[in-house]
């Protein structure tokens, strides 16, 4: 009977984010980079070691100057209205990309999950063919480099004792997996050390951390202990705002553990450390 | 947490999740129980899921299941109703929580009897069933271990599936101690175990009239399923000459062999066990078999206003597992009395709302960091993040536009709306954060204060300066700019 039900007319989110998939293995492209608001204004050292790594991989980097926000914010505080202009705005300014890399798992799950249906919900239908057709060339970083690229060893070094974060929306929405571990472990000179509870969420959750702020520093600091206990000298993860969260409270409890995004990590090289 | 506890849980009257919140997360020993007794169960459903290889299909098949019942329910409640009067059962249809009390009282009534045993049900929780079973002089006693002890505690539920998960042994013991009169009782399980049976089998044997709730109701045959893990409740099934279940609408399901998805599904993601002990189906009324008049309550309380809610609907597929509860980092936290409702954790932020049909209860579908820990975990797929962000859209339109928060999102909006705005908007920030900077030599370059609501942010945390420079003015310095 199961047989009946499986029509294979509904896929999960994570089915069909895989199968956005593509592989440009061996090409030189043009990137289009979507910074996010966040990372443009408090993170540009993120959007720099992107830009790094890429060129680096031999690809064109385009920065869309007309980008400005995905309306993830928006969207999940309940602000639907001021969201959708945001949806022909991010088409409008990446339709002509070969690819789009965008250094922020949370803004990626917000397009890849919820475009789609804001589309439908404007009505017109030009956007909506628009978006699905852009959506399979919107790729999450680590993303682009392992199931894009296929990559695991982008000639990375960085010396230092490192544990890593899997942000929820990366982990559940995009199915990133192991994809960021493996990335990390080709780096040189990296001592990764695994986290506890690696997959629970550090507590961020957007307006979520002033709106139940209590709760919120209540889940951040299990995921601060967790730090902590690793030893280690930086906690990374594939997005900046859970680090910034995290951050925040390392530095109020003085504990001198650093944050750092995926891919500054994977900027680093030997030649830049000497 | 006594204060919470010691009322009904009522969303009615309940304060918002982040100060009921706040109180819970004050109670170490409570935050203790929660945490190790959903560590427990997690670990346990992980076991049990990890060595099913048709897992995913699985749930694929539940969701199909409960959709396709919800989307065809007027039919198959009917179909239910059928079945079940052929089969000498007598079915009731009530619009709501009064209602179904009334119904049920007037039927306990009618048995003759002043006392009920009960089986542990949530939808007579969710009506506060037992207040008005009393008021009516009809005593209830609760016959499930864990709800015996929350009767007995004066307490109140705070998990789906283990409602006296709060509690710890030892807790329990002194409620024994003081409510059964063992003041040498142990804290061991079989102590624990041995002193309610006692109490119980007395009831059993005595109480003629007994009152359910259901897990699913099979349209097909009209017959009733209830899982369970003591025994106790197949006790109330069969004992009693007169049998009260009572059920929400939703518990329908088309066909008895959709409990070959159901009963797979429900006992690994509830207790991690691959099928409960207990697995009760019956249809009717047999001659020297079980009781003797059978009563079926169906009750709506606001589910046919869920299911017209096309994106909330799929609140509706819920088949009461808690595997969203265990799994959920702020139920974690918090335990479920915070949430005002008997309906806690991820699933009640959804349900109580829409049961309330958004006139209380507003701030639960925020009490979430939408991680998707519980849509990983359901095993009907219910998308709990959507649903949860379908219903902040409703209560911000509810609010209107002139709080504050709807000003600053506006703002906020128009700013992203422009790349000439969101520049200008850039620069002043940095300008208006300037004096909060500290400058004295602890922490130079943090901020470790914030006013109004940002004061959330740094209770706990620093925030960092925002750097001289932004990345798109590098960008245009390193003179690269992109044609379009």
């Amino acid at each position: 009977m199961i047989g009946d039900f499986l029509s294979g007319r509904h896929h999960s989110q994570i089915e069909s984010s895989m199968d956005s998939v593509h592989l440009f293995r061996r090409l030189r492209l043009r990137v289009a980079l979507f910074i996010t608001c966040y990372n443009d204004t408090l993170f540009p050292e993120t959007g720099k070691a992107v830009v790094k790594v890429l060129e680096r991989l031999g690809h064109t980097v385009e920065f869309p100057a007309g980008q400005t926000c995905c309306g993830q914010m928006h969207w999940n505080t309940g602000y639907q209205a001021e969201a959708l202009p945001l949806v022909g705005r991010f088409v409008e300014q990446f339709r002509n990309a070969e690819a789009v890399v965008v250094p922020s798992s949370s803004c990626v799950a917000m397009m890849r999950d919820h475009y789609p249906k804001m589309a439908e919900e404007i009505g017109d239908r030009q956007l909506i063919s628009d978006v699905a057709e852009l959506l399979p060339r919107v790729f999450e970083f680590s993303e682009f480099l392992t199931k894009g690229l296929g990559l695991e060893d982008v000639g990375a070094y960085y010396p230092h004792r490192v544990t890593y974060h899997a942000s929820c929306h990366g982990l559940r929405n995009l199915g990133l997996g192991d994809g960021p571990l493996q990335l990390l472990r080709a780096v040189k000179g990296i001592d990764l050390i695994p986290i506890e509870n690696m997959e629970q969420c550090c507590g961020f959750g957007g307006t979520f951390a002033v709106k139940n702020a209590d709760v919120s520093s209540a889940m951040l600091a299990e995921k601060i202990t967790a730090v902590l206990n690793t030893g280690a000298e930086a906690c990374t993860a594939c997005d900046n705002s859970c680090l910034m969260h995290i951050r925040g409270a390392l530095h109020r409890q003085r504990t001198g553990v650093r944050t750092v995004h995926l891919a500054e990590i994977l900027a680093g090289t030997e030649e830049a450390s000497l | 947490m006594n204060s919470a506890a010691s009322n009904v849980l009522d969303p009615k009257t309940s304060p918002t999740f982040p100060m009921a919140a706040r109180e819970m997360l004050e109670d170490t020993q409570l935050r203790k129980n929660v945490r190790h007794a959903t560590e427990v169960i997690q670990a346990k459903r992980a076991r049990v899921v990890g060595e099913m290889p048709d897992w995913q299909q699985l749930r694929e098949s539940g969701r199909q299941i409960r959709e396709h019942a919800m989307a065809n329910l007027d039919f198959y409640l009917e179909q239910f109703e059928r079945n079940c009067t052929r089969a000498g059962g007598q079915v009731h249809w009530a619009r709501d929580g009064e209602e179904a009390k009334q119904i049920v009282t007037a039927l306990v009534k009618g048995s003759g009897s002043d006392e009920v045993i009960k089986i542990k049900s949530m939808t007579t929780e969710e009506i506060h069933l037992n207040i008005a079973l009393e008021a009516a002089g009809v005593h209830a006693y609760e016959t499930d271990l864990a709800e015996l002890i929350i009767q007995m505690g004066n307490d109140q539920p705070s998990h789906i599936v283990v409602p006296a998960l709060h509690k710890n042994r030892q807790q329990i013991r002194e409620i024994f101690q003081r409510e059964m009169n063992l003041p040498e009782l142990g804290d061991k399980p079989q102590d624990l175990a041995d002193a309610a049976r006692r109490f119980l089998r007395e009831k059993f044997l005595r109480v003629k009239t007994g009152v359910s709730g259901a897990n699913f109701l099979i349209a097909e045959t009209g017959g009733v399923c209830i899982v369970e893990s003591e025994g106790n409740g197949r006790m109330c099934l069969t004992l009693p000459e007169t049998l009260i279940t009572i059920a929400g609408i939703d518990k329908v399901l088309p066909r008895f062999q959709d409990l070959e998805v159901m009963l797979q599904l429900l006992p690994r993601s509830a207790t991690g066990e691959r099928m409960n002990p207990y697995n009760s189906i019956w249809t009717g009324v047999h001659e020297n078999d079980g009781p003797r008049t059978f009563h079926v309550v169906l009750m709506d309380n606001a589910r046919s206003e869920v299911l017209a809610d096309k994106e909330g609907r799929q609140t509706l597929h819920c088949i009461r597992c808690g595997a969203c509860q265990n799994a959920c980092p702020v139920y974690r936290q918090t335990g479920g009395h915070a949430y005002g409702s008997v309906y806690a954790g991820p699933i009640g932020a959804i349900l109580t709302p829409q049961l309330q049909q958004m006139h209380h209860a507003q701030s639960l579908p925020y009490a979430s960091s939408l991680c998707g820990a519980c849509y990983e975990v359901c095993p009907v797929k219910i998308n709990i993040p959507e649903v949860l962000i379908h219903l902040r859209n409703k209560v911000v339109e509810q609010k209107g536009l002139l709080s504050a928060e709807a000003l600053a999102m506006k703002t906020v909006g128009a700013i992203f709306r422009s790349e000439r705005r969101f520049r200008a908007a850039q620069r002043l920030g940095r300008a208006a954060e300037t004096p909060l900077v500290r400058k004295d030599g602890r922490g130079d370059g943090w901020i470790g204060w914030l006013p109004g609501i940002l004061g959330g942010w740094t209770q706990a945390r620093d925030l960092q300066e925002m750097p001289k420079e932004t990345f798109r003015d590098w960008w245009e310095k390193r003179g690269n700019r992109s044609g379009n």
